[in-house]
């Protein structure tokens, strides 16, 4: 197929605003009369607040409001269950729970009120371990609840028992992976404008999702929906993580903005971001695993808990996930799943890039490497007997029919341009010196967009000016990952227009439709498709409008490189003089696209369904050095396929690449939120370290492409994937080279040499 | 207290308080966003911007340390509507996601590439090794770091 716009590296149609520091972000909006915000944030992680003096705060200069849990009108939202407080009302359930924000005429003014904030605690004993908070009898992190679970998805598929017996080699595994911050370098930061034109409130801000937002402050406010606002435009990273935080500072913004009559800033430092933004989750797994000598797999019984902290937030989702994909991309014929999130009173957990799909692709992947070395076979060779090929059968139950399925593709791909196989046996011969190098490998199958978590579905408004330029309307946001401009290229190629005639307008939920939440690697599927009926009926009114002025038939139009052709490829005339005759003449040149994603099904007794219309494929090799005797982890080289259906613009999708491996390279050896009773202990970038550029691997991106026949031009997704497979990856390339197994993320191969952790993180230096 | 400095080529006079961050004088003061906060303690280089010919993270310096300084922003670096060529760069390799770690990445690379117009891979990453990004893996970042070097050596070279 020949495409003019898509599947072609165009520039980014942000990146100029960008690079001039002209792009305005959350903290860079400025209004007349704005009041900057300041929260106070509990002393203890679980403490009952017996009473808030406001007296001396109130009385501080240029002090112009205080609001406490009362000021609140509805104080507990959330998305799947409300339980999350606004602000901490008898008790604080976390250390990242507000008591009050004070809104003042300078930043300094509110920051000083709020150290004049009286408040009287009594402290209580916590429970900061979800195996503990799952014991019958614990004490009620929520006291309306019956228990501390927040949910459970069992997955029963054929008869587990049977399956062991079968087995010649069953072995069992446990695993653990920590909190980690999502570390978007923009910290979150609203501000919220009271009765701007018809609206209560307009909340402008680093926003992940719009509507989700809006709901929320809608919610809290007991306010209509379409008397809240909300404007998106440039955002400096989310990765999951701009959701519920950034909804309840919107919350609380907002009702300072109507209780001020003035907009109302609220902008976190880095050491609050880290305190009171949600994280991932840590899992502890279980997993059991039965094969035959000759490495067909039997059975999987896995056990997932994961710490949810003090509010549900994501957790029945994120876990959800991980039910779906426990076992890895494997055909197995008895399985027992077993996932769990409990409340705890550490920090809550929510979305992270990737969901709850790290977690269970590192345990369950260092898993197939360690039944291969106990089967004596070769990684490869194992994976390859056990992986789904086309219409092979999820645990779940599902028949992989209406895709290309690529496992084998990716895994040859990635195995034979990695020299995997050489390398991988020349490093398990003894080495000689203290440094020794290593390579692993990891893959997965990951479901495309929302799946059964909800209904999937998008719209995008088009509208055509009579100069032949385009506004475009969306509801789905640019987070950083380019899909502004993958939309453009999208209606561009449909419509014959170079994507500099495409303004991408910022989302604004007054106009945009309201197209869910942009997560779930679901933007270029779910709102591509949107984008490509949009702009098809647009074309269609078009070439109608010059069927019938032009006495030419439908078929023979054809719109490109802004302009229109008609029988035997004549030129007609510029798609710009054809917009401005066409609204002359009374045609409406403004279209909506509406997509609802294929049927699916779940079945949540049991775990079984058809959970994603879709999948997407992937593998990534990891060559390291580990110094055996410092315990320092070097990733020497990354080299990661994934199959993205199409890549509309292959740039971009290289982008992605390297930031999720970089990112996948910090899971696996550098990052670590760490926790002692409820209290977060690194709230910097210089304690909770990220990847720097220091850090950085050879990265060898791999771009396969079996266009899904329900994509927009075969596309599917990237962002996710690309950042789930490192850590298992490195787990086994560590393996390969240093003889140890490490069980636990991140990986630290200091404390297991040494006996203890001589510097944070693991190792990288 | 007065202070008086130049900030991309413009002599600026402001009142600041003793506590005022040289990164709050440029944004809340001046109006000058494009310089960004990302920690507020020198760890992640968004706030990164060029005083007296020097690299330095706003975040820690006082204003009244920068009385009688020149400064160069993001805003700074393009003249007029041309861009730099490492802005150019930036935008042709596809180094740009999120774009918040952008203005500083680039005010370290200017900072480099005034220095030594001919760096190599390693000395590219010392460059940039106090600018954290989330978004992009530093691959491409690296390629604009050296496509810009290239385009300011040749021009550089043509103006002989
Ligand atoms: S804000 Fe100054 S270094 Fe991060
Ligand atoms: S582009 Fe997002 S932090 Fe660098």
């Amino acid at each position: 197929m020949e495409f003019n716009h898509v599947h072609k590296s165009k520039k980014r149609v942000d990146v100029y605003e960008k690079v001039t520091g002209r792009a305005k972000y959350g903290a860079d909006m400025r209004f007349p009369d704005m009041l900057y915000a300041q929260t106070l944030y509990t002393k203890y992680p679980y403490a009952e607040i017996k009473n808030i003096d406001l007296d001396k705060a109130k009385k501080q200069t240029d002090v112009e409001a205080i609001i406490t849990a009362e000021d609140v009108p509805n104080n507990k939202f959330g998305v799947i269950i409300e339980n999350q407080q606004v602000l901490a009302e008898d008790k604080s359930l976390f250390i990242g729970d507000g008591i009050a924000v004070v809104a003042a005429k300078t930043a300094k003014a509110a920051a000083r009120a709020i150290e004049l904030i009286d408040v009287e605690y009594k402290e209580l004993e916590g429970i900061y371990d979800p195996l503990k908070a799952r014991k019958e009898g614990s004490q009620l992190i929520h006291e309306e609840n019956e228990s501390n679970q927040v949910i459970h998805h069992p997955l029963r598929k054929g008869n587990i028992k049977q399956g062991f017996l079968e087995s010649d080699v069953i072995i069992k595994r446990e695993y653990d992976t920590p909190f980690i911050e999502q570390s978007y370098i923009e910290p979150e930061a609203v501000v919220a404008v009271p009765y701007q034109e018809n609206s209560t409130i307009t909340v402008y801000g680093s926003i992940q999702n719009p509507f989700a937002t809006q709901g929320a402050v809608a919610s809290v406010l007991k306010e209509k929906l379409n008397k809240i606002r909300i404007v998106q435009n440039h955002m400096g990273g989310s990765f999951g993580g701009k959701d519920e935080v950034v909804s309840s500072m919107a919350a609380r913004a907002a009702i300072l903005a109507l209780k001020t009559k003035k907009p109302v800033r609220l902008v976190n430092t880095r050491d609050q971001s880290i305190k009171e933004s949600y994280k991932r989750h840590p899992y502890k797994m279980k997993y059991k695993i039965g094969a035959t000598h000759d490495g067909q797999l039997k059975a999987m019984q896995i056990e997932a808990v994961a710490d949810s902290g003090a509010y549900a937030c994501q957790t029945p989702f994120v876990t959800w996930r991980s039910v779906v994909q426990a076992t890895g991309p494997y055909e197995v014929a008895n399985v027992k799943t077993d996932t769990y999130g409990f409340y705890t009173n550490n920090i809550y957990t929510g979305a992270m890039r990737g969901y709850g799909s790290p977690q269970v692709i590192f345990a369950q992947e260092s898993l197939m490497d360690e039944l291969a070395e106990e089967l004596d076979m070769d990684p490869v060779e194992l994976r390859l007997k056990n992986i789904y090929h086309n219409n092979s059968i999820t645990a779940s139950g599902q028949k992989l029919d209406s895709h290309q399925v690529s496992l084998e593709e990716v895994l040859t791909k990635a195995v034979e341009k990695s020299d995997f196989i050489e390398k991988y046996n020349r490093y398990k011969k003894e080495q000689t010196g203290d440094k020794k190098r290593g390579i692993g490998l990891s893959i997965s199958f990951r479901g495309c967009s929302l799946g059964a978590e909800a209904i999937d579905a998008a719209g995008i408004i088009l509208s055509l000016k009579k100069d032949g330029s385009v506004n475009l309307y969306s509801g789905l946001a640019e987070n950083g990952q380019g899909l502004k401009t993958v939309y453009c290229q999208i209606a561009g190629e449909i419509l014959g227009l170079d994507i500099d005639r495409i303004n991408f307008m910022e989302v604004d939920t007054l106009i945009s439709p309201d197209s869910g939440s942009t997560v779930a690697s679901r933007a270029t599927l779910i709102g591509g498709n949107a984008v490509k009926k949009a702009a098809n009926n647009l074309k269609n009114r078009i070439k109608k409008f010059i069927a019938e002025s032009y006495e030419q038939t439908e078929d023979d139009i054809v719109l490109k490189d802004g302009k229109i052709y008609g029988k035997k490829s004549i030129e007609i005339m510029s798609i710009a003089k054809m917009s401005s005759m066409a609204a002359m003449e009374g045609v409406c040149l403004t279209s909506y696209g509406w997509y609802v994603s294929p049927e699916i099904s779940w079945d949540e007794e049991i775990g079984q369904g058809n959970p994603y219309f879709t999948y997407v494929y992937g593998c990534q090799v990891a060559e390291v050095e580990v110094d055996i005797k410092t315990g320092e982890i070097n990733v020497l080289k990354m080299t990661a396929a994934h199959d993205v259906g199409r890549a509309i613009n292959p740039a971009n999708v290289k982008g992605q690449i390297y930031g999720g491996v970089m990112m996948g390279l910090g899971y696996g050896i550098m990052e670590e939120l760490k926790t002692n009773q409820g209290y977060i202990q690194n709230t910097n970038f210089d304690e909770y370290l990220i990847p720097t550029v220091k850090d950085m691997p050879d990265i060898d991106p791999i771009i396969v492409e079996n266009p899904d026949p329900d994509g927009p031009f075969g596309a599917k997704s990237i962002g996710e994937p690309t950042l789930e497979l490192g850590a298992a990856a490195i787990a086994n390339a560590v393996a390969n080279a240093a003889d140890k197994r490490i069980r636990s993320l991140p990986i630290n191969l200091e404390q297991i040499i040494v006996g203890r952790k001589l510097s944070k993180g693991g190792g990288q230096k | 207290m007065k202070i008086n400095l130049t900030v991309n080529g413009e002599k600026r006079e402001v009142e600041v308080k003793p506590q005022t961050r040289l990164l709050d004088l440029l944004r809340e003061d001046l109006d000058l966003t494009g310089t960004k906060e990302g920690c507020g303690k020198g760890e992640c280089g968004a706030c990164t911007v060029i005083m007296n010919n020097e690299l330095v993270a706003s975040c820690l310096v006082l204003a009244i340390q920068a009385d009688q300084s020149e400064i160069i922003t993001i805003e700074g670096l393009n003249c007029q509507d041309e861009l730099h060529p490492i802005q150019k760069a930036f935008i042709n390799k596809g180094a740009v996601q999120c774009g918040f770690c952008i203005p500083g990445m680039i005010m370290s690379s200017k900072q480099l590439l005034d220095e030594n117009i001919n760096p190599t891979e390693a000395e590219i990453k010392r460059g940039l090794s106090g600018n954290i990004c989330r978004c992009t893996g530093y691959v491409k970042i690296i390629d604009a770091v050296k496509e810009a070097a290239h385009k300011m050596k040749s021009r550089g070279e043509d103006d002989d």
